[in-house]
């Protein structure tokens, strides 16, 4: 490869003569992201309060060991899990959708610049000098991105079964507005799941060729509308699986009721 | 029309600093247009670079306020005048002088990426036949104009000074341009995993924001390569599923 023999001026830390306020978008991801990661570490922690009537918490669903009738083998702890941790079921599925996130694309990107600097924003100076983005260990463990989504995928699936179970209330089919806002939430991270860059390199990008099967056509053009938003589709869901897991917790808790429309 | 205060680089690779101008804007003006104002009636030595005026020839490329953009296509009208506009050169590339930096280094870049090798003919008098939607997409990529402003952002390049293992952004979207091409045959993948570098990237989508020509560098370009670098070297369940189909 070539090379430029002349040395070029390496800025300092922050270094830019960008005027505006450049440091605002980043930090405002920062404090996103740490909410969101300080909240559903200790909902997850609680292992209790996740479901309400036909209600069960996003961060806790499906749920491997619990009460019935929301879990899927019965009361826990698993026999296998070591007995001096504090159980909570949520441990068992939340690093899918956490790993999921963790890799996607978009998030690495902005928690890149946000938490790691690299850089603080464009056109702005870093603090380090050495450097190996995603070519060496440890991130090139980010490849790994589609096994995520391959499982991403099937929890959209199983979101959608709980919002149809938050139909079904003791006397008869209903909707309240924890139905609402558990298919809201499914809705959301449909939206954002279908939308990844792995799955829209699965159902066509890695063609070049597409004419030759319209159906494919049809879906990778389908993914590509939802992957032109992906950013926004990251943060709705973020804050709404977020949300629906406070919903829940209130509820369980009776400090908030769920009201029923019909 | 209204009087506004510049601070343009003026220097060589030893030395340079940046001297004030001020100069008179009226409306509809661009900022090349000021450059070339200040150069006619108080700096004739002052070396500007700029062919076209029309945002297709990417020779005006300069930093405006520290982002990269070209000089001929930023109104006057879009930039804070209350302070002085900084104007100065790319940063990623070695200064020639003042406003004018060696660029290249991209163009021997562009020599080690493999050349088009086009399927054999569709038909007897050797032409092809290809579908539109079939080339929309390399078609996106094919408005470049080599202006290498997502050169000169891209961290990888600007702050980390690693030319010599990385083909940067412009030329990320040359290989998709070429390995998405649906006549193409060559296989650019291994090439892009190692001696040009696609790993480096993270995708911090600075390249996409600068592009005057608006292409989606970083979401249609280098995250399609990323993956199909993943399916050829990183993906073992894949390659098995491939195996048995
Ligand atoms: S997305 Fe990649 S190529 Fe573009 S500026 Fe960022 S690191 Fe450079
Ligand atoms: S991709 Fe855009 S920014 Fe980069 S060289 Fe081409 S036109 Fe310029
Ligand atoms: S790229 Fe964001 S979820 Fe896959
Ligand atoms: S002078 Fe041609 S792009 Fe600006």
């Amino acid at each position: 490869m070539p090379h430029i023999d002349v040395p070029l001026k390496r800025g300092r830390f922050g270094e830019t003569s960008r005027p505006d306020n450049w440091w605002i978008q980043p930090l405002v991801v920062f404090l996103g992201f740490s909410a969101f990661i300080c909240y559903s570490t200790w909902a997850a922690l609680q292992g209790n309060n996740y479901a309400s009537g036909p209600l069960l918490s996003p961060f806790y669903s499906p749920l491997l060991y619990g009460p019935e009738p929301y879990a899927w083998f019965g009361g826990g702890p698993p026999s296998w899990f070591p007995s001096f941790l504090p159980f909570s079921s949520a441990f068992l599925i939340l690093w899918i959708p956490g790993g999921f996130r963790f890799t996607c694309y978009y998030y690495r990107g902005a928690y890149y610049k946000a938490f790691w600097q690299d850089p603080p924003n464009c056109a702005v100076g870093e603090p380090r000098k050495k450097y190996w983005g995603e070519r060496t260990f440890p991130l090139i463990i980010q490849n790994v991105h589609r096994y995520f989504m391959y499982l991403a995928v099937a929890f959209i699936f199983l979101l959608g079964h709980d919002a149809w179970e938050a139909t079904k209330f003791e006397n008869g089919r209903g909707v309240s507005v924890g139905t609402l806002v558990l298919t809201l939430n499914t809705v959301l991270l449909g939206c954002y799941t279908f939308g990844c860059h792995s799955f829209r390199h699965l159902v066509g990008g890695m063609k070049d060729i597409l004419s030759a099967s319209p159906v494919r056509k049809k879906a990778y053009d389908c993914v590509g509308c939802l992957n032109t938003r992906h950013m926004r589709f990251a943060w709705f869901s973020l804050f709404c699986v977020g949300f629906s897991d406070l919903y829940v917790r209130m509820c369980a808790m009776g400090i908030w009721t769920d009201y029923r429309i019909f | 029309m209204s009087e506004v205060t510049f601070q343009i680089w003026r220097g060589d690779r030893n030395q340079g600093a940046f001297q004030e101008y001020k100069a008179e804007v009226t409306e509809g003006m661009v900022v090349l247009d000021v450059v070339h104002k200040i150069q006619a009636e108080q700096a004739n030595d002052m070396a500007v670079r700029w062919n076209c005026k029309a945002g297709k020839c990417g020779s005006c490329s300069a930093e405006i306020n520290g982002m990269p953009k070209l000089m001929c296509m930023t109104r006057m009208n879009t930039l804070p005048v209350d302070k002085p506009i900084v104007i100065e050169p790319m940063k990623t590339f070695p200064l020639i002088r003042d406003l004018v930096t060696d660029v290249s280094w991209n163009f021997e870049v562009k020599k080690t990426i493999k050349k088009f090798k086009p399927r054999k003919a569709d038909a007897p008098d050797g032409t092809w036949r290809v579908q539109q939607a079939d080339v929309d997409r390399p078609q996106e990529f094919r408005k470049c104009i080599e202006c290498f402003l997502c050169q000169d952002v891209c961290h990888v390049l600007r702050d980390h000074h690693m030319h010599s293992e990385f083909i940067g952004p412009r030329f990320l979207v040359y290989t998709a341009a070429l390995e998405m091409n649906p006549l193409d045959t060559e296989d650019r993948l291994k090439d892009l995993k190692d001696q040009h570098g696609i790993g480096l990237c993270n995708i911090t989508k600075c390249c996409t924001k600068v592009c005057p020509e608006h292409i989606t560098i970083t979401d249609n370009a280098i995250i399609p390569l990323k993956e199909r670098v993943v399916d050829e070297f990183f993906d073992p369940l894949g390659g098995l599923f491939k195996m048995f189909r």
